[in-house]
């Protein structure tokens, strides 16, 4: 293993601010592997590292396949992560809305730029993303939907779900997209969680990682059962949303199958505790997201369904 | 008649209200929106919007049609001075046109858009973000010009910045009045968390006049109408900070620079030494200038329109 700088800045006041990679094996550029980009990725943050350890015992193995070389970048945003915020400290933008970068552009634009020069050569691109909404999802490999057909390539990591989503404009400058326009074939990875550990559905997360890895012949690695993988589209799912406002309280974790006319969630009276607002399920399904703060607002979206 | 728009619970005892002011005119004709507040930290707008709405109120019997006034998109990010839309924060200028049954931002961007729908003509207003000071300015995507810069320049500002057209900004509010019929402009101006009284008096008579000019308006408009300077996406020269620190300006947005005039410096106040002299490489008008002290390497300091 191979610890190289991508990225270097100063601060007015702080340490100055790096992003580190760790490279495996040497040769093709086969797979680059991106985790936390926002202050919140604590659990992308965690798999990465999961991922370093991993790869690092098996190269000491020799079970790193010769001539393919493997690039983890655990953190693009550590100054973010240290102070608790989300986005980057001083104008509050979001790196993973800046690429493909412009390094001689503003700050965001110059980190964007950097990473995207060390990663855009790989052959498969994997980012452990996060939603912009607060919740919980059942892991899955989202691809964003263009030229290139990779779902029989996303369908390697095993996990339960391949979501091909239709590109919005907010897509073009996002790091998966890309990516793809480079001629990456490109994968976000959802961890399940956001801004806590789980170590259930991280471990499910590296594991799938490693079996694409293995699958597609740059590792020798045990391999670990994975999932009959279904495709999903947008088309596939139905949003429930809060009618009424209060303390959610959630009686369906993602992942759950639901019975129609079963209850998802109750919203409860802030002052009374009365119930406000039973959530029920519109048909037989699973919870693929469910909003995961306790209290929430009239028209959040509180369950995302995959339709049975 | 001030009315709902859009009203949304929030978890204890309080609605998220968007609201707008409907100041009908005694005689029939066209419907202008004035919007503002989509991002919380962005001021200029509600100077403007106090202005239109106290005088239109008293000159109804000089008014054609109907203005809409919507000062607050973003009410609970302006209340907490919070640029995003709180709790999520995103940007909501990001997020149209919206739908229905998605989100709260969405279902919120998709009333907007619902009420706004079938005017003849907006104005968005923005003032710079906390970090810049901004010339008034019109911001119109090359796509749209051949329709709009006739009417931007009758809104008593100094530039009218046709940019290149881009994917991601087809989000924005303007973008999807624009796609529905909605002639609208993006005024930029000032800076934010603050109110710069001139710019907002010069854009009160600039609305007033383009009112004028498209027969809604028949009083006078007692000011004398600046003509902007039309600049091109290549005509503007963006200055980055090579190094992090403290900016200390030494020209203010106006200013007519020369090459090799220098604009600012960046100190350390640790060190006591000038970590960068930041100098124009062109001749040009100071359109924009860095209002936060504090810079990363890369921050933006000025913008300067080329001569």
């Amino acid at each position: 293993m191979k610890k190289i700088k991508i990225f270097s800045m100063k601060s007015p006041y702080r340490e100055p601010f790096h992003i580190y990679g760790y490279v495996f094996g040497s040769g093709e550029k086969t797979a680059a592997i991106v985790g936390a980009m926002r202050g919140d990725e604590i659990q992308q943050q965690f798999v990465s590292s999961q991922i370093v350890r991993i790869l690092t015992d098996l190269e000491n193995a020799g079970k790193i396949t010769e001539g393919k070389q493997i690039l983890v970048i655990p953190s693009v945003n550590n100054f973010s992560m240290n102070i608790g915020k989300r986005f980057w400290p001083m104008d509050n933008t979001d790196i993973n809305r800046m690429f493909p970068g412009y390094n001689s552009g503003e700050t965001t634009q110059r980190i964007a730029s950097a990473l995207f020069e060390e990663i855009k050569d790989y052959k498969f691109g994997i980012q452990l993303a996060s939603y912009h909404f607060p919740g919980d999802f059942i892991p899955h490999v989202r691809i964003i939907r263009t030229d290139a057909d990779i779902v029989s390539e996303a369908q390697k990591f095993a996990l339960p779900y391949v979501y091909v989503k239709n590109p919005e404009p907010f897509d073009t400058v996002m790091l998966n997209y890309n990516w793809q326009i480079w001629g990456s074939k490109a994968f976000s990875i959802y961890a399940g969680t956001t801004d806590t550990v789980d170590q259930n559905s991280a471990k499910i997360t590296w594991q799938a990682i490693m079996r694409f890895l293995q699958s597609n012949g740059t590792v020798e690695s045990i391999s670990h059962p994975g999932f009959m993988t279904q495709k999903l589209k947008d088309k596939d799912f139905v949003t429930l949303t809060a009618n009424s406002a209060g303390f959610f309280h959630c009686l369906k974790p993602a992942g759950s199958d639901v019975r129609k006319g079963e209850i998802l969630a109750e919203i409860l009276n802030p002052y009374d505790g009365s119930t406000e607002e039973k959530i029920i399920s519109p048909k037989d399904s699973r919870v693929f997201f469910v909003h995961n703060k306790t209290l929430i607002m009239q028209h959040t979206a509180a369950f995302q369904l995959i339709r049975g | 008649m001030i009315k709902t728009i859009f009203s949304a619970g929030l978890p204890v005892d309080e609605q998220l209200l968007i609201q707008k002011n409907s100041i009908r005119g005694n005689h029939e004709g066209k419907r202008l929106c004035v919007v503002t507040g989509t991002h919380g930290d962005e001021l200029e707008g509600q100077y403007v919007c106090y202005l239109l709405t106290e005088f239109l109120q008293r000159n109804t019997d000089k008014i054609s049609g109907i203005v809409d006034i919507y000062p607050a998109l973003n009410p609970l990010g302006i209340d907490s001075i919070t640029r995003g839309f709180p709790g999520f924060d995103l940007d909501m200028n990001r997020i149209f046109p919206g739908s229905e049954n998605k989100s709260l931002s969405d279902s919120a961007a998709f009333s907007i858009i619902e009420d706004i729908k079938g005017a003849d003509f907006a104005i968005d207003i923005h003032a710079s973000n906390i970090f810049l000071r901004e010339l008034p300015q019109a911001r119109i995507n090359v796509n749209t010009a051949e329709n709009l810069v006739s009417y931007a320049e009758m809104l008593n500002i100094d530039l009218v910045w046709i940019h290149p057209a881009a994917t991601v900004l087809e989000s924005t509010l303007a973008h999807s009045l624009n796609s529905l019929g909605v002639k609208t402009i993006v005024v930029e101006m000032g800076v934010g968390m603050r109110i710069t009284t001139s710019y907002g008096e010069r854009l009160f008579h600039g609305i007033l006049n383009l009112m004028k000019n498209i027969g809604m308006f028949s009083g006078d408009v007692n000011c004398e109408i600046t003509k902007p300077m039309i600049v091109e996406g290549d005509g503007v020269e963006f200055v980055n900070a090579e190094k992090s620190g403290v900016f200390l300006p030494d020209k203010n947005y106006g200013a007519k620079l020369h090459k090799g005039d220098i604009i600012g410096r960046i100190v350390s106040p640790l060190t006591g030494k000038i970590l960068s002299t930041v100098t124009s490489e062109t001749n040009g008008l100071l359109m924009t200038i860095r209002a936060y002290p504090i810079v990363y390497e890369g921050s933006l300091l000025a913008r300067i329109i080329k001569n």
